[in-house]
């Protein structure tokens, strides 16, 4: 007899993956939300008419800063953000 | 379905999937759709490789990996249990690429077809035998270089042109049957929910570009997967009751464009001197 496990969610973080971060520019978000239905990773939340980005998942593939319809998202080095938790092992 | 309607859970996350893999974000969009209450039968493919990579499970629903032929088999083997205990809520949805359903997992999902069982079916069509390194499918457009049809002297890429996977699958004479594309997201999640209406075997086969495969930057995945439908290199269509539909493209671009962007067609353009 073959036992029935409950499945677990067992995710790699990857976010340790990105060379690209994506910034938020807040006052130009409108919370339409285009970024979050392209986002691969599912790693951008919603947030009361914004968002917010997750990064121990997002790879920086860029989809959200493309896609976004104001700009309000770009894609910036990761190395620049060395010192606060950039270019870290997630 | 509107943005805001669809759940915010995340039910596939984590993956190891590519930075920019439209096959995860056409998943993701289906599980959303589709909700907790589903099993996912997946094949071997760039989704199990990047999901259940031991102990890893990307999934948050129950996910069943069989052999490669066996995708709609199992399905079916899946509907008829649960049938048996009562529990026919439980939706089922095989996945498999272009390579798992026009080829290798043909015969099985003709099977499962003719069989009427209620399942949805996603064939993820990146175009080629993506996982293994970029080896052609019967899915594989004309024209395109890939690792099996190379470009050099004697060769220009693929000499055969793209299996007419939707119309093999309407003549099965099920219920649904649609293609869609990641970069038109509404379209897709409206199929979706009639795929999850439908009162037995429901198709998808959505489009989702490949950045290494297709050889581009990440960023474009949406863009290049829009761009598909506009230059006529895929079309949105629809086999419903016995009737298809497909949708207009009201703004047309040239196929050159959409070559330019990718370097499986990069000789294409140097053939004709960039004029395409």
């Amino acid at each position: 007899m073959i036992p029935v496990l409950p499945t677990p969610h067992l995710s790699s973080r990857t976010g340790a993956w990105r060379m690209l971060r994506p910034v938020l520019e807040a006052e130009k978000c409108n919370g339409c939300l285009v970024c979050w239905l392209f986002c691969p990773e599912g790693s951008i939340r919603r947030e009361n008419g914004s968002v917010s980005i997750d990064l121990d998942y997002c790879k920086g593939c860029g989809i959200c800063a493309r896609e976004c319809p104001r700009r309000a998202l770009r894609m910036v080095e990761e190395a620049s953000f060395m010192g606060e938790g950039g270019g870290k092992l997630a | 379905m509107r943005i805001e309607e669809l759940r915010e859970e995340e039910f596939v996350c984590g993956s190891f999937a590519c930075a920019g893999c439209g096959a995860i974000l056409a998943v993701r969009l289906a599980l959303k759709v589709l909700g907790p209450e589903t099993v996912v039968v997946t094949t071997p493919s760039c989704l199990l490789g990047v999901t259940t990579f031991y102990p890893q499970l990307a999934f948050k629903v129950p996910c069943v990996n069989v052999p490669f032929p066996a995708t709609a088999a199992a399905v079916s083997g899946l509907v008829a249990g649960l049938r048996r205990k009562g529990r026919e809520n439980v939706r089922v949805l095989g996945i498999a690429g272009d390579g798992g359903t026009v080829d290798i997992g043909l015969q099985a999902l003709s099977g499962a077809l003719e069989r009427g069982d209620r399942f949805i079916f996603l064939c993820y069509d990146n175009e080629a035998y993506m996982n293994t390194g970029g080896q052609r499918s019967g899915s594989t457009p004309l024209g395109a270089s890939t690792a099996t049809t190379p470009v050099g002297r004697g060769a220009k890429g693929e000499d055969r042109p793209k299996k007419d996977m939707l119309r093999i699958v309407a003549a099965h004479n099920i219920p649904y049957a649609a293609s869609a594309s990641i970069g038109y997201p509404a379209d897709y999640i409206r199929k979706l929910e009639k795929a999850v209406k439908a009162g037995g075997p429901a198709y998808i086969q959505v489009l989702t570009p490949c950045p290494p495969g297709w050889g581009y930057r990440s960023d474009l995945t949406v863009h290049l997967a829009r761009l598909a439908v506009q230059a006529g290199q895929w079309a949105l269509a629809e086999y419903e009751e016995g009737a298809w539909r497909v949708k207009e493209v009201s703004n047309p671009r040239p196929v050159r464009e959409y070559w330019a962007l990718q370097k499986r067609f990069a000789h294409l353009l140097q053939e004709s001197g960039g004029e395409g």
